[in-house]
């Protein structure tokens, strides 16, 4: 099992560890609850180490990320971040990641921590370019820092104007002296940075981080995280997003695939399932019955399955108990009443939209 | 290091059994409510049902998961603990005085074969 460069830090806190893609991971330090308000209300720092990161070089770096990538990567500018994913020629998804664009001939990718190898081996399979690929997982970590205070108590660290960097860009700055790559991203529906640096660097970074905000800001582990990404409707691979599941039945092409733009593996599948239709989706449900919602239960009509739950909670922010759920049509229309099966039970569920909690990104 | 009742009987899965006047009021133990995180949802089962030993008896749910109750005994429930249903994060603060359900016994016999305080810790370490 790997560990982060805060492991320690981690163990310091008392924090429950657990396995998550083949890392040691914070799973809750205090509660979830109290977490997860924390990142809603004042800030809260993740250690995301475990995320993957690889390098592309060369002069067609543009090309070849833009060839492997559904989002429009021709058209970024330098500075900028891109939200997109991989998918196979299937048009079923490989991994979702993030693309930064620091020039013409260098950009990277940042994957999900369980996909990294995978994601490596299918990029390197596609890789026909003239530019090198080369994953840096080893090499780099990463913390976020998440909430409304994030900028405040970021900004007591560095020189840099950070209300000048703005929603989905990134600059090299100064942290406390140390050289590091912040990016105006999260994964948590707040406002909030993603701060790469070398295992050093960030190691001091959280320390620095945790002392400059004091009482407005705290650990946070993975089990807020999920509660977060959650009730903004933000995808988990695993869940929301698979091999067997494309962008557009997870609903998720507007925000993350441009067919107007260039080729990329796995275009022509989606361009004839947008043109047909998707044979089902991803919605929000809300329990009408007593019960939690968790990943895998199977919603009926009438006794037939015609769905699953991809992710469920009670939201930390609104104490309701609701879902997200992949429902086949036409049963994906708001406020059909549907079933789920808890424990040999049926339960009634209605289906709503899926923003169980709104956003409050800076989005200028 | 989470608390451990003398003169209560134990089950490896972490329930409790206590018995007061010809009745087993069972629980969850302090172990299983810290290991489980913050409770928020009990599934209780109704007056009248019979209980299987080893079966599951209910489910708890916290914010991550659910996880089932097994009851430690045979019986018929007699009573259910309702004020679990509407604050389940009562099962938090205190496990040992907060019974989930009253049953009475179809086998006294079986009580012997539970777990006593000191069995129990050892499972907890």
């Amino acid at each position: 099992m790997k560990k982060t460069v805060l492991y320690d830090a981690h163990v310091a806190l008392d924090a429950q560890m657990v396995d998550f893609g083949g890392f040691l991971m914070p799973l809750i330090y205090t509660s979830i609850t109290e977490e997860h308000n924390y990142v809603r209300e004042k800030a809260g720092i993740f250690d995301v180490s475990h995320m993957g990161e690889f390098y592309v070089k060369g002069k067609e770096a543009g090309k070849f990320v833009d060839y492997i990538f559904t989002n429009d990567v021709s058209s970024m500018v330098d500075g900028q971040v891109l939200y997109g994913m991989m998918l196979y020629p299937t048009g079923g998804v490989v991994d979702d990641l993030l693309v930064y664009k620091v020039h013409n001939e260098f950009y990277i990718m940042v994957v999900n921590a369980s996909n990294a190898d995978k994601d490596f081996a299918w990029a390197t399979e596609q890789q026909k370019f003239d530019c090198v690929l080369t994953n840096e997982s080893d090499n780099i970590s990463e913390v976020a820092l998440q909430g409304p205070l994030a900028e405040e108590i970021l900004q007591k660290l560095t020189d840099y104007d950070l209300s000048t960097l703005t929603f989905f860009t990134f600059s090299m700055m100064l942290i406390n002296g140390k050289n590091v790559l912040v990016s105006r991203t999260g994964y948590t529906g707040e406002d909030g940075f993603e701060i790469y640096g070398y295992e050093t660097e960030i190691k001091e970074i959280w320390k620095e981080i945790l002392e400059a905000g004091g009482e407005n800001v705290a650990p946070a582990g993975l089990g807020c995280r999920d509660t977060l990404r959650f009730e903004v409707a933000l995808p988990l691979y695993g869940n929301e997003l698979s091999k067997d599941i494309t962008p557009l039945e997870a609903g998720l092409a507007s925000i993350s695939v441009r067919l107007e733009a260039g080729d990329f593996i796995g275009k022509d599948v989606l361009v004839k399932q947008k043109a047909e239709k998707t044979k089902r989706r991803i919605v929000g449900l809300k329990l009408i019955d007593k019960g939690i919602l968790r990943h895998g239960y199977e919603i009926f009509k009438d006794g037939t399955k015609v769905g699953e739950i991809t992710t469920g909670y009670r939201s930390p922010s609104t104490g309701e108990t609701v879902a997200m759920a992949m429902i086949d049509r036409p049963f994906d229309k708001r406020g059909t009443e549907l079933e789920v099966q808890i424990r040999n039970k049926m339960k009634k569920v209605v289906v709503r939209n899926k923003k169980f909690y709104t956003k409050s990104y800076k989005e200028n | 290091m989470s608390k451990i009742v003398e003169g209560l009987f134990y089950t490896n899965t972490h329930e409790w059994v206590k018995v007061e006047d010809g009745f087993a009021f069972i629980g969850i133990t302090d172990y299983a409510q810290e290991s489980l995180g913050e409770i928020v949802f009990i599934e209780l089962p109704e007056e009248d049902d019979s209980l299987e030993k080893g079966e599951e008896l209910g489910a708890i749910e916290s914010v991550k998961a659910a996880s089932d109750i097994l009851s430690p005994i045979t019986g018929t429930v007699v009573e259910i603990n309702e004020s679990l249903e509407d604050e389940p994060e009562l099962l938090n603060t205190d496990a040992f005085t907060n019974w989930i359900v009253k049953v009475e016994l179809s086998d006294e016999s079986e009580l012997e074969k539970l777990l006593n305080a000191e069995q129990y810790k050892e499972i907890c370490e």
